[in-house]
């Protein structure tokens, strides 16, 4: 859809290592993506570069799935 | 064996005689080495004598803001923060009974808190190469507790239950987390001690004679070198044989 979301689909992809189709919308990164917490620190990290924004410590954990994410950044880009 | 060619090692209380030592032997390994600590003229001192690869990061760590600037200025002078070394420790003994509370914070504040903000601090870097080692520098102490440093004693062993759970957590980022735990070390520290406390520490150490720097600094180079890659979470304890865990 949008090129925020192609970019952040391809973090998740390859990051997780998992298949392009399963990253959707209300993907849960721990419980449907097979990321552990550190995975999510990674993940978070990995946005902060691609994107360069801040994503703070109490906002990240309030980024649980695939939508959150994009919903974050496209508000903080 | 333990070739640091390309690793970046910062380590505080470097201006220390442990810390110094700890410079020399990462620096000797091939390490590129940020020296940290309170006093700057020692720091200079000791880069002078090591020349390249040696780089002086001042910073006082019962100041907060100055430590949490530490990683970023370490990781700006060397390119990377690989291996981190906290060695810096204070200390204010007193009887517990009359310990005040500024004795006990000041103590937890430089010896506890500021390791673990380096340790937080210098972790994305490490996350992000796959590759880490920090070496906490505890204290026979916080295993075996000792009259008038409670406060000390406390920061030593909380320092060990930290490295555990943090090794826990980035083991397979293949970052290792570890402590080493000195005895009786002759530094400016044991230096204070009256003939008669040392004729008594003496006889309780199979050894029969204080540790040296450069062995504490051998025990460090091997947790921050490439071989030691499946050792983590543990303590190392150098002490001549004074507490044997």
């Amino acid at each position: 859809m949008s090129d925020i979301e192609d970019r952040v689909r391809k973090i998740v992809v390859e990051h997780l290592g998992v298949e392009e189709d399963k990253v959707v919308e209300n993907a849960s990164f721990i419980d449907d993506l097979g990321a552990d917490s550190l995975d999510t620190v990674e993940l978070v990290m990995a946005f902060e570069e691609e994107f360069g924004i801040e994503i703070p410590d109490d906002a990240a954990e309030t980024i649980q799935t695939f939508g959150d994410a994009v919903k974050f950044i496209k508000e903080a880009a | 064996m333990f070739d640091l060619t390309g690793k970046s090692a910062l380590i505080t209380g470097a201006s220390g005689g442990i810390g110094g030592e700890i410079a020399r032997a990462l620096h000797g390994a091939g390490a590129q080495v940020g020296l940290s600590g309170t006093r700057e003229a020692p720091l200079q001192e000791l880069a002078g004598e090591l020349g390249e690869r040696a780089f002086v990061l001042p910073c006082n760590l019962s100041d907060a803001e100055a430590v949490a600037a530490l990683p970023k200025q370490a990781a700006e002078a060397m390119g990377a923060v690989d291996i981190l070394v906290n060695n810096a420790g204070i200390t204010r003994d007193n009887i517990f009974m009359r310990m005040s509370d500024d004795e006990w914070q000041s103590v937890l504040d430089v010896n506890l808190t500021a390791t673990f903000k380096l340790c937080k601090g210098v972790m994305r870097g490490m996350m992000k190469a796959r590759w880490g080692r920090i070496v906490n520098i505890s204290s026979i102490v916080g295993a075996t507790g000792n009259p008038g440093q409670a406060n000390y004693a406390a920061a030593k062993a909380g320092m060990v239950g930290m490295s555990k759970s943090l090794a826990y957590e980035v083991a397979t980022r293949n970052i290792t987390v570890n402590a080493v735990a000195p005895g009786f070390i002759e530094t400016a520290m044991t230096e204070k001690l009256t003939d008669e406390q040392k004729g008594q520490i003496m006889g309780q150490i199979p050894m029969a004679r204080m540790g040296t720097p450069g062995e504490i600094a051998a025990a460090v180079l091997y947790l921050a070198s490439p071989e030691a890659g499946y050792v983590t979470g543990t303590t190392l304890h150098v002490n001549g044989g004074m507490a044997m865990l």
